[in-house]
């Protein structure tokens, strides 16, 4: 196991202490930062059982939820990495947690296969523990389900540093406690992710994209929502509103074989409008630019498009699509709904305790409302997995 | 006054006479679920019709360590609506109202007492459906298919029920309330919906489900292919597989359950087919039609002696009933039968079959089959007579050693009926000492005196005796089937 020790002063310390609520334990340019890097599953279990505090990441790309602490020992599971079984005629694919995602996608696609709900941020780095952790779906949800759907099994290390083992290795399974469901948007509170099972499925040949561009929201809207009530299967459908004013977009993909592609869009053009094809390259480097929040900013960084502003996710219902956008709007800030209306990935760090939201992205310090379930079942599952409160 | 008179005190301010059970006629219809070789009397049954009610009576079981069972149509097959000794059974029947139907934001949300097709039914005004389809979905509720997770015959591509949940409104073992999940697909939370969904019970009732309704699929294409050797036919659905096209459904019948379902229901079936494969493509027109194309020529290449597609909704609906009603109609060449719903890798389903007829052959058993291809499903009926003496201990005996087999080749112990208290002594082969430590100490933390559902999934006490008893009423009059 690799221990890393660091001295930085974390931005959450410096403001408590200017604020006068917390008395800096050292002088604040020597505060002691601990990482722990473990290779083994065991590593993992031995880093647990002697640590009081842990905060779990995996690549840690999704810079809202990693706050800087002399608390909580980090525990760093990128480097237990790895498939561990790939069978593309079960669609089953094997996994350690630290796995990049961009890894599985690039072997999967060589077997024509992939995982249908576009994991956020892979481009990257995002690893398949934090994949799950963060339940960090893009528009590609739409079509199949998300990272709950597809995950079939997860071993975990619980907070008395036990392995547990969850689900299972076959698609159909309904033996024991659902571990692996729970997991999901658990954010390492409940415990590590070390191993992960995933269904895969046959990818579609080629894709072609539609971009509506509506006068308003509601519009958009309406125009959503008769695609949603069409015996239609859309691969994604999201509605795109810029900054400034800028008139929002319908954005409408189909995947399929390539001989039926035509007269699929041609058919959603009659009923949503003309707006502008895009197929080939274009077509695929749009929705990868889209997983990586390249729409929220400008920020040219390489050979991709990468916003490098704060995101914020927000769960919402299609009915609730007008009232949160008329707030955006007001305060100018870019906006994408995904997955017809049931989340909008917001270019801010938008803290509103009416709109309960994830900071994704941005600096992980800033106080957002709290959006976790504090009812009597969410806290009898954290007292049995992490009596002592490790995991934070 | 005991604490057992208390309680029944305490039921009866709640409950008017007809609606808490307790006299022996009246409690013999709950004595047994789906699963009917099993059987227990329980001290009462109550029949709510609201949610306080349920929540009330739940709290005087907590407070009077009196267990209980909550009960929807009784269709379980792995015996999860059994009742327990000195318990009480919840009906929850009652609870069938359709709360809201929300067909722009394509979600509803039922009580637990909802019969599953009636979801579907509410929501064709608007091209809608609620996807799982279990083999009794014009009867089990959708409480008993959040309890065990249930399946049916489109999972490959839609999921389980889980996959459908989005949020519950449930009652926990000691009377709290709280809410999971939501309308939203989405969520910042751990899936604490996802958990209950197929926890048997344990956690508690569900109160309120709210489930996700999808477009119903604009066209189907559905063909019936028959071959000359159950491996050709196991083939073939590898090669589907392959070729990158997801089929709604994917399902093979051997030549037992053939013969039994055409003398049945007339469904069209070739009398002499060793493997029967069942295909549909469902979903939207043009895609359908070149997946279609494409699939003819797997098909073709994999040389059945015998093809036949569904020409209309009619013909569908026949090669579907023959499908769904194999089971009874198997069960009626025979006066009892047993079957089973472990999980195998898909790229062995040809192995496990080629050993459940070894097996079969060693036990001198017949035993058929009818399975989810496309998932590796099993579905081996065991026939027998009971009547015989041995001969039930002998099929529980065949049925447990395919069970090992499908953990031997890395499978699942049940896909879709759940573990009940049929399988329980199954779970811990498939989990080790540690993760079943880790499902008890989770189960105690929800319910320390263990009251919701007792005995099931988790071994507890003693296991109940077996007894044959023949199928359930609803079975004998054919308005329930095993799948």
């Amino acid at each position: 196991m690799e221990v890393f020790r660091q001295f930085a002063v974390p931005t959450a310390y410096v403001r408590e202490c200017q604020g006068g609520r917390l008395k800096p334990p050292f002088h604040m340019n020597t505060l002691l930062i601990q990482k722990l890097q473990p290779t083994t599953l065991a590593d993992v279990q031995h880093a647990v059982r002697d640590s009081e505090r842990l905060h779990v990441r995996g690549a840690g790309t999704k810079t809202g939820l990693h706050a800087a602490s002399s608390v909580a020992t980090t525990l760093d599971v990128s480097a237990l990495r790895g498939v561990i079984d790939y069978q593309p005629q079960e669609f089953v694919i094997a996994a350690f947690a630290g796995t990049p995602v961009a890894e599985i996608e690039t072997l999967l696609a060589q077997q024509g296969q992939y995982l249908p709900f576009d994991p956020l941020l892979s481009g990257r780095g995002a690893t398949l523990g934090g994949m799950v952790a963060t339940n960090a779906n893009g528009s590609g949800r739409f079509r199949f389900g998300g990272v709950r759907d597809f995950i079939i099994g997860a071993n975990f290390v619980d907070g008395a540093g036990t392995l547990i083992h969850g689900g299972g290795k076959v698609v159909k399974n309904a033996a024991g406690f659902d571990y692996p469901k729970l997991m999901v948007g658990s954010f390492g509170r409940l415990g590590v992710l070390v191993e992960l099972v995933f269904k895969v499925f046959p990818k579609p040949d080629e894709y072609t994209t539609v971009r509506i561009t509506k006068p308003n929201i509601a519009e958009a809207t309406a125009a959503m929502l008769k695609l949603m009530g069409a015996p239609l299967d859309l691969e994604a459908l999201d509605i795109l509103c810029g900054a400034n004013g800028v008139r929002p977009v319908v954005e409408i993909r189909v995947g399929g074989i390539a001989s039926s592609l035509p007269q699929r869009i041609a058919r959603i053009q009659q009923m949503a409008g003309e707006g502008e094809v895009l197929s080939g390259e274009a077509e695929r480097e749009h929705w990868q630019q889209v997983r990586e929040f390249g729409w929220a900013g400008d920020v040219l960084i390489g050979d991709g498009l990468i916003g490098d502003g704060p995101i914020t996710k927000i769960p919402l219902t299609p009915e609730k699509m007008a009232g949160l956008d008329a707030l955006l709007a007001n305060s100018n800030i870019a906006r994408r709904y995904c997955v017809g209306g049931n989340v909008a990935y917001v270019a801010s760090a938008f803290a509103n305790a009416q709109w309960p939201g994830l900071l994704l992205l941005g600096d992980a310090s800033l106080e957002m409302p709290s959006t976790r379930g504090d009812h009597a079942l969410a806290q009898r599952v954290k007292f049995a997995l992490d009596p002592q409160g490790k995991f934070v | 006054m005991s604490d057992t008179h208390s309680f029944a005190h305490s039921l009866r301010a709640l409950f008017p006479p007809d609606r808490f059970l307790t006299n022996d006629a009246a409690l013999a219809t709950f004595e047994s679920d789906a699963l009917t070789v099993f059987r227990i009397k329980p001290i009462g049954v109550v029949i709510p019709e609201t949610q306080d009610e349920v929540v009330q009576t739940v709290k005087l079981c907590h407070q009077f360590g009196v267990p209980f069972v909550a009960r929807g149509s009784g269709t379980s097959l792995s015996g999860g609506s059994l009742p327990i000794h000195d318990g009480i059974v919840i009906a929850l029947n009652r609870l069938n109202h359709v709360l809201r139907l929300d067909l722009e934001q394509r979600v509803a949300v039922v009580e637990p007492g909802v019969i599953n097709l009636n979801i579907t039914k509410a929501a064709a005004v608007a091209g809608l459906i609620y996807a799982p389809d279990p083999s009794s979905q014009t009867i089990c509720t959708i409480g008993g298919n959040v309890a065990f997770n249930s399946g049916g015959a489109h999972c490959l591509k839609y999921g389980m029920t889980s996959n459908h949940v989005l949020g519950l409104k449930v009652v926990l073992p000691d009377g709290e309330v709280c809410q999971l999940g939501s309308d939203s697909l989405e969520s910042i939370d751990a899936d604490y919906a996802g958990l209950f969904v197929g926890s048997e019970g344990l956690f508690g009732i569900a109160l309120e489900i709210t489930v996700r309704l999808i477009p119903k699929p604009e066209v189907y294409r559905t063909m019936l292919c028959a071959y000359r050797t159950m491996e050709a036919a196991g083939d073939a659905v590898s090669n589907i597989i392959a070729s990158g096209i997801l089929p709604g459904a994917l399902e093979i019948m051997d030549n037992l359950s053939i013969q039994a379902a055409e003398a049945a229901v007339h469904a069209g079936y070739p009398l002499d087919a060793v493997g029967l494969l069942l295909v549909e493509l469902e979903g939207e027109r043009d895609q359908v039609e070149a997946e279609h194309a494409r699939l003819m020529q797997v098909i073709e290449a994999s040389e059945p002696y015998f093809v036949k597609e569904a020409r209309n909704d009619d013909e569908r609906m026949k090669i579907w009933k023959g499908r769904k009603s194999a089971f009874s109609a198997v069960g009626r060449l025979s006066p009892d039968y047993i079957v089973q719903d472990g999980v195998v890798p898909r790229s062995r389903l040809g192995e496990a079959l080629r050993e459940i007829g070894l097996l079969g052959q060693r036990y001198g058993m017949r035993v058929a089959n009818v399975f989810h291809a496309g998932d590796g499903n099993l579905h081996p009926l065991i026939l027998f007579d009971g009547k015989q003496p041995g001969a039930l201990e002998k099929a529980e005996e065949l049925a447990s050693d395919i069970i090992e087999m499908c953990i031997r080749f890395g499978g699942s112990i049940t896909g879709e009926h759940g573990v009940g208290v049929e399988k329980r002594a199954h779970l811990p082969k498939m989990f080790g000492e540690s993760d079943m430590n880790a499902m008890h100490h989770l189960r105690r933390t929800i319910d320390p005196d263990e009251l919701a559902n007792r005995g099931k999934m988790l071994p507890v006490g003693e296991a109940p005796a077996l007894s044959h008893v023949g199928p359930h009423p609803l079975e004998r009059a054919g308005i329930i089937s095993r799948e």
